[in-house]
């Protein structure tokens, strides 16, 4: 470093010096840096095992750079479940959209909610399936239109918005499930704290932990990204509040 | 030295083996006619160490397989047809992403829920794919209790040996029917494992266990790579029985438990002075060509027998490709031939 100056900021060493594939103002670039970021502070590069979903994020193990697993679609707990049965003392975590999560994945979540599975489930929430062109997700608000409710969500018809992390914690072996945005700085740092207790929670073998992230698409809101902060709160933040849903009782 | 000698049904013995053999972990779901597997498990894994876990589905349980694989656990899973069916996406994606495990189909007569009676009726599935993909399962096919021991061993075996996923494919009857058993008392030896996700440890490179290549150009390698070891597996993997060929004048072609009850319809016709032999594939995929072939060209006819509609008879004719005649018979929906119904078929149709 040049004399004079102070380290302020790096790049996260378990951050992968590619460029991603994410489009401009995406946030899964953002909590994938958070993931690098505490993965470092923790130091368990080499005791983590991702699994990947199928959705955007489906070349995340390009990204961060610890050993990974690539689900079908909706199936990322399944092998979470896998993994971790036979390596206890590993870190594992799965990262997933709602589309992944919350609809195709809805057995394999529940399921392994109400085990107690001791994983981290990184849950993206943002109301649209954004791989395949913008259809509508199990979490699109009401009357939010997407390319297969281009009318707007119609809750008679199509179903309420499910909510699947106030569901999950009212199963009794989830251990600590959290609401967090990167939509701002605040929620940046908020978010990077929750992150860090879930992997320490599951270091001290609590369970199953969900970190969801009320999350966006520019690309598929068809929004330019501060746009679409400004329709994420708004819009997202009322129906899905921020914050810890479940603490655990200590 | 014979080893211990008990009698235990088709089900519990595969469960048996997979102890013995050195399995690391077993998810599933119920469904008859195979639960005796998990049942069986869910009382001995506890005293006797490893990982079992009843899973919420069959799509589950297959995606555990696929994880705890992938992360080198020597793992299994059971089903029965429908259970099977649920499998296939992730059975594909275990191919593709090259992790050894082993299954077992103990097959009832569909389709649709159709009856928990035993059939065949899931060959063409088993043998030609059944989820979407160029891929193949190295499939073993027993016919008999102490085979279904067996054939965890070697299923395991071929499972590590190739990065490939097996099955054994087996039915309703030979699940619950209880027979003599000779039990081995030996672990398979660790596979290599430095493949497998299991966190970098002190690993330079790190391991990523995935099905997805997004540039074609890629993915045709990874296509093309899959197929070669396709072909090394059909080159050394080919398993079959014959009975009486040598001065065979017709040929019965039969797996699993249809070979069995064809062996006692080959003896009556013996009996009556007909030279009749038994050509039994045991592995289904690579489907025995080598064995098959020669015999081909002796036979006057040939009598393919399954508990189906005729499945593998076009194994057969691909391998005869119109050399002698091929005639099929068969039953359907959990109904099973007795030996004097293909005696009687024989002599009407054939002879
Ligand atoms: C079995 C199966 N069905 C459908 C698809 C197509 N598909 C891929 S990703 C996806 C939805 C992705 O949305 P989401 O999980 O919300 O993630 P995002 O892309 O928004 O991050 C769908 C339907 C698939 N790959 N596999
Ligand atoms: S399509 Fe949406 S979710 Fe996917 S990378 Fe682009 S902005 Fe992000």
């Amino acid at each position: 470093m040049k004399e004079g100056y102070e380290l302020i900021y790096e790049r996260p060493k378990s951050l992968i010096k590619v460029h991603n594939h994410y489009c401009p103002g995406c946030t899964h670039g953002v909590v994938h840096k958070l993931l690098a970021e505490v993965i470092d502070e923790l130091g368990i590069e080499n005791e983590t095992i991702g699994v990947a979903p199928v959705g955007c994020a489906v070349l995340a193990y390009d990204y961060i750079d610890v050993d990974w697993q690539e689900a079908a679609h909706g199936r990322a707990q399944a092998l979470a479940t896998g993994i971790k049965r036979m390596h206890p003392d590993k870190y594992v975590f799965t990262y997933q959209g709602d589309g992944d999560l919350a609809a195709i994945g809805t057995a394999e979540t529940v399921h392994a909610a109400n085990r107690g599975e001791n994983i981290l489930v990184v849950f993206i929430n943002n109301a649209i399936y954004g791989m395949t062109g913008g259809q509508m997700a199990p979490t699109t608000l009401e009357g939010q239109k997407t390319s297969t409710s281009p009318y707007g969500r119609v809750i008679d018809d199509m179903g309420a918005p499910v909510k699947i992390a106030d569901m999950l914690a009212l199963l009794p072996k989830t251990y600590y499930i959290t609401r967090q945005t990167v939509a701002d700085v605040k929620g940046v740092r908020a978010a990077k704290k929750a992150l860090k207790k879930a992997f320490e929670y599951q270091k001290a073998g609590k369970g199953y932990c969900l970190v969801e992230f009320v999350a966006n698409c520019p690309s598929n809101w068809k929004m330019t990204p501060i746009q679409s902060f400004e329709w994420t709160k708004e819009n997202m933040f009322p129906y899905y509040p921020l914050g810890d849903v479940k603490t655990p009782e200590e | 030295m014979l080893g211990e000698v008990v009698i235990m049904k088709g089900n519990e013995a595969m469960a048996e083996a997979a102890i013995r053999a050195g399995m690391d972990g077993y998810f599933g779901y119920p469904i008859t006619p195979q639960s005796e597997v998990i049942e069986y498990l869910a009382r001995e894994v506890p005293k006797r160490g490893g990982v079992l876990l009843q899973a919420e589905s069959e799509v589950a349980a297959i995606n555990m397989i696929y994880g705890a694989g992938g992360a080198g656990a020597r793992v299994m899973t059971t089903s029965s047809s429908p259970g099977i069916s649920l499998m296939q996406e992730g059975l594909s994606y275990i191919a593709g992403a090259e992790i050894p495990c082993l299954l077992a189909n103990v097959n009832r007569a569909g389709p649709g829920l159709g009856t928990i009676q035993p059939g065949q009726c899931d060959y063409l599935q088993t043998v030609k794919g059944g989820g979407h993909g160029d891929y193949h399962l190295i499939a073993l096919a027993p016919a008999s209790v102490q085979e279904m021991f067996d054939f965890v061993y070697l299923g395991f075996e071929l499972a590590e040996k190739y990065r490939n996923p097996a099955i054994i494919l087996t039915d309703g009857a030979l699940g619950q029917m209880m027979e003599k058993v000779e039990l081995k008392d030996e672990k398979l030896p660790k596979p290599d494992i430095s493949w497998a996700s299991t966190g970098k440890g002190k690993r330079k490179e790190r391991n990523v266990i995935t099905s997805l290549y997004l540039q074609p150009e890629k993915m045709e390698v990874i296509n093309h790579n899959l197929q070669k070891k396709y072909k090394e597996i059909e080159e050394n993997e080919q398993r079959w029985e014959t009975i009486n060929t040598d001065d065979a004048e017709y040929l019965i072609t039969a797996f699993g438990l249809s070979a069995r009850i064809a062996q006692k319809a080959m003896d009556i016709l013996r009996e009556e002075g007909h030279k009749v032999g038994l050509f039994r594939p045991i592995s289904v995929w690579p489907f025995p060509k080598k064995g098959l072939s020669p015999l081909l060209d002796k036979v006057k006819a040939v009598v393919d027998i399954e508990l189906n509609a005729g499945q593998m008879i076009e194994d057969v004719e691909l391998v005869n490709r119109g050399r002698v005649p091929v005639k099929f018979y068969g039953r359907m929906g959990g109904m099973i031939f007795s030996p004097d119904e293909l005696v009687d078929f024989f002599k009407k149709e054939v002879l």
